[in-house]
Parts: structure tokens; sequence; C-alpha cells
């Protein structure tokens, strides 16, 4: 069975729909990318799965279990964690706080912890006592990402987290994505650099105006076919 | 020295204050609602304290320690059923329901209690003084300083080293955020709406020894606590605690001058900071 699955999911922000039928699953120890233009849907669909936006029950199902109708703190206790869009880091929590908050709710045993985060990320030991919001891009994208680790998830959902970083800090983010693995978590990521999602995920999706236009093992896709998946055949 | 005095019985006054202000302090600090009903709320606490002094025959600080838990819950309930709902961008909706539940508390009270004023009795503690120096210092006042002070220790450990502290302000910076963090902002926020009213207890403790009350006198006390907050900066307890010495300062300077004075004089301390530091005197950082 797989561990998440997406079934025909919708969503609207009032009179605008922003998802149209969905359909996506993700596997046990799996890392999945999900591409696709700005606007495409993409963090809708995150903010969906991670319960920030609701739905019917059946659309996502979580070992089975339909958990569409599921709030944030709901889902975060089954151990579906999200490093959102834009980091969203504390401001008034300092860098270790801002940690810690990610374990306040789910204390599950597990490879992560305090330590072990500061072991992924040293600089983040380093500037532990400083404000959060005072670090580089990159490494509050750090404290994001081990913020999300915190709880030891079985599902770790990032939303572009190499957004408005240099090459070599996203290098430097990315070089954590095999221990995150190792770890035990499934993980999507949310990219717009294709090239980055195809290195780095066992399948890839690619999304367009609210649909799944595309999906397959990065070494099946051809160029085409993602430039078509990702900017409309006509385009 | 009688200057000194004065001066010194302000700073005191000045603890009464804070204690009526340091729950607004930290409602408003936490989930941006401004509670227009907090000075009724401090009344009721003190009917409760009353209440269960006349029913038991003991010690109003052990009655306040039983009315503590009871103030909680109900302030939990308060938050959980009514002011969460009204909680949002918009700030009008919790002026107006706050504003009709002050309406309601003190149409509650003079049904239950009439309009007679009430006094928690003290016993020799209301009399009680001692003398540092120049200065007779009255036991309660010393006593209504020193649980402010404990009040505010108390309040920023809370905030600042715990881990239901560390919960208040990162739902207070962004409550989407800490849901995905398995932090139920509905709750979170009724906790604080009950801790806020352990404060109100303890500030209704010393509001009914010291003086009469009745059910009507809660918008005035709203009024004080309303002006320290604003003194020491939206959100800062040590802040609370300097606006209220400084009205309560004001207010004792004003009356030693000419007795009519008194209330006046702390309403002008106040828009005078207001008018030298627009944002009080410790804002925070960021809003
Ligand atoms: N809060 C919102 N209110 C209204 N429309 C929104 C909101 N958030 C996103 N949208 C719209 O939904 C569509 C999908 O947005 P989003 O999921 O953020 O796309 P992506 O993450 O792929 O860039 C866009 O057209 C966007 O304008
Ligand atoms: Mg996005």
């Amino acid at each position: 069975m797989n561990l998440l699955q997406v079934q025909g999911l919708t969503a609207r922000y009032g009179d605008f729909q922003a998802l149209y039928g969905v359909d996506l699953h993700l596997d046990a120890g799996e890392a999945i990318a999900i591409i696709g233009a700005n606007g495409a849907g993409k963090t809708t669909l995150m903010r969906s799965i991670s319960g920030v936006l609701r739905n019917a029950p059946e659309m996502i199902t979580l070992d089975g279990a339909p958990m569409g109708a599921a709030r944030a703190d709901e889902m975060l206790m089954q151990g579906v964690a999200m490093v959102p869009e834009g980091r969203k880091l504390f401001p008034s929590l300092s860098v270790e706080e801002n940690l810690l908050i990610g374990a306040h709710a789910r204390k599950a045993a597990g490879y992560w912890t305090l330590r072990k985060v500061y072991d992924l990320f040293p600089i983040l030991h380093e500037k532990r006592r400083q404000p959060a919001t005072s670090l580089s891009g990159g490494q509050q994208q750090m404290v994001a990402i081990g913020r999300a680790l915190m709880s030891n998830p079985r599902v770790l959902l990032c939303d572009e987290i190499s957004l408005g970083l240099a090459p070599v800090v996203i290098r430097d983010i990315y070089a954590a994505l095999p221990q995150i693995r190792d770890s035990g978590a499934a993980v999507i990521v949310v990219e717009q650099d294709i090239g980055q999602a195809l290195k780095v995920a066992d399948r890839v999706y690619c999304m367009m105006e609210g649909r799944v236009t595309l999906s397959g093992l990065p070494s099946e896709l051809s160029r085409e076919a993602i430039h078509d998946a990702y900017f409309g055949v006509s385009a | 020295m009688i200057w000194v005095d004065t001066i010194v019985q302000g700073i005191l006054l000045g603890g009464l204050y804070a204690l009526f202000a340091a729950g607004l302090s930290l409602v408003f600090g936490i989930m941006r609602l401004v509670n227009l009903a907090h000075g009724d709320l401090i009344v009721m606490a003190a009917y409760v304290i009353l209440v269960v002094v006349s029913f038991l025959g003991i010690n109003p600080f052990l009655a306040a320690a039983i009315a503590m838990p009871l103030m909680f819950g109900f302030g939990w309930l308060l938050q959980r059923i009514v002011l969460n709902r009204v909680l949002g961008e918009d700030i009008l909706p919790p002026l107006l329901v706050t504003f009709g539940l002050s309406i309601v508390l003190q149409n509650a009270l003079l049904e239950g209690f009439t309009a007679d004023s009430q006094r928690i009795g003290a016993g020799a503690l209301e009399t009680a003084s001692f003398a540092v120096g120049p200065v007779t210092l009255g036991v309660m006042p010393v006593l209504t300083f020193l649980s402010a002070i404990a009040v505010i220790v108390g309040l920023n450990q809370l905030f600042y080293r715990t881990a239901l502290g560390r919960a208040f302000r990162a739902t207070s910076d962004d409550p989407v955020t800490a849901s995905l963090m398995g932090i139920k902002p509905a709750s979170v926020f009724a906790t604080a709406t009950g801790i806020a009213m352990i404060v109100v207890t303890i500030a209704a403790l010393y509001l009914g020894m010291r003086a009469n009350f009745d059910p009507t006198i809660g918008p005035a006390r709203l009024i004080y606590a309303f002006e320290a907050v604003i003194i020491g900066g939206l959100g800062s307890l040590w802040g609370t605690l300097a606006g209220g010495i400084i009205i309560g300062v004001a207010q004792t300077v004003g009356a030693a001058i000419n007795p009519e004075w008194q209330i006046l004089a702390g309403h002008v301390a106040f828009l005078v900071v207001l008018l030298i530091k627009p944002r009080g005197l410790f804002p925070r950082a960021y809003d």
C-alpha cells in the first residue's frame, strides 16, 4: 500500500479553482519531485496534503486512512511535516527555539534530535542563540528543514527550498537530502529548477494550471515532454 | 520629605495598576485581542473570592487560590467558545463582542449581588504598616507591589523559559505555521486567556481587599490597565509595570498638589508619554 495517496484532489480559493483532480502517490522511503511554473498549484497541493487547506476525507489517504479533512496539527501528529514556501520561521524565537518547536507536539522517537540536526547543519549550532530571522537565507532554510525534521516525520514536504538561494547554498542544502532519506522519511520536493528535481527524485510529477500534466521516472522523461508539460503544448 | 513619601506611595500604587494590566497585556501580546471586558472580569473575580470567603469562612488569600482554577476554567471556555470565533484580520468584531461581554457581566453581577459596595475583609492586614527611614509603608500596598513583580517575573519565565511559552510566542507570530508544528492555536489561545484569568484573580484579590467595589467599577479599572499597557509598549510586561508606576506616581503627586487632581494627573501622564513616545516606552521590535 502507498504511504501517501492523493486522489482526485481539488482545491479552491473562493471562486477560483486552483486544483482540478490531482492524483499522486508516495511510497515509504521514496523521494518524488513536483515541478511546474509559478502558479501551477504546487504550493496549493502542499498546503492540502499538510492540512492547512482541508478537503474531502478520501482525497488524501495516509497508510490507507482517509485524512483529507484533517487539520494541519493532526497531519503533523500523523507524521506529515512541511517545510513551507518562504520558510516561515518564527521571528520571536531563536534558532534553537525554532528547532525545538518542531518537536513541540509530536515527540516521536526516531533518528532526528537537536544534536542530529546540528550535525547535519553545524552552522546552526554556532548561531543557535540568534533570532532565526537574523540568519542568511540559506541558513534560514536549514532552520526550516531542521524544524520539520525534529518531529521525525514519515513524510517530509519541501516547498521550493532552493528559491532565491545562490547555487552553492542550494548544493549545501540538497546535500542533506540523502541523510534525510536514510532516516526513513519519504520526501516530496517542490522545485522550479527542473535539473535539480530530476537529479534528486525517484519519480517526477509535472503540474500546470492545477493539473498533473506528466509523471514518470526521471530517466524516462524527455526534455521535450517536460517542456510541453511545464509550459503547455502550444507554447 | 513629603515628596519621597508621595513618590514611594505612587510606585506602590503602580503595582496595583500593573496587576490590573498584566492579564490584558498577556492576552494582547499573544493574540492581538483587546479585551474590553477585562475590568469587569477583575470585578467578577473579586466577587468569586468574596463568595468563597463568606461560604468557607477562610482567609482571602486561600480563597483566591480556590478562585484561580475556577477563573482559569472560565477564561478557557470564554476563549474557546466565544472569543476564538471573532479573532481574525478585522479587529472590530472582538471589540464589539468584549464590549458586549462587559455589559453582560456588569448586569449579571448587579442581578446576583446588587449595587451595594462590598469589600474582601483582610483583618489586621488592612491597616498594618511599617517604617522605612522617613517613609511609612502599608503592608497591603507593599504586598500588592511584590505580587505584581512576582506575576511579571512568573509570566516572563513562562514566556521565555518553557515549552508552553515557546508555543505562545510561535502562535503569536504565525498561527498557521504554528499549526504545522502540531500546535492547536485555538487551545493555545484558550490556555493564554485562562492564565490571564489567574492574573486577573490576583488583581481582584488586592482590588477587593484595598477598597470597596461594586459591579460598575470594571470599566474604570480597564482604563488604568489600558493606559499602563500602552505606556509600557504593547506586549512588554516589564513595560506594563513601568506604565503602572508612571500612572501611580502621577496620581499621588497630583493628589499631593491638589486632591482633586489625582485621577486627572494619571490620564495626563498617559497623554504626555504618548506624545513623546507614541509606541510606548518599550515597544516590541516588530509587530
Ligand atoms: N490565498 C490565495 N487566494 C487566492 N488565490 C490563490 C491563493 N494562493 C494561491 N492562489 C492562486 O492559486 C494558483 C496556484 O497557486 P500556488 O499553489 O501558489 O502555485 P505554485 O506554488 O505552483 O506557484 C495561482 O493562480 C495563485 O494565484
Ligand atoms: Mg509555490
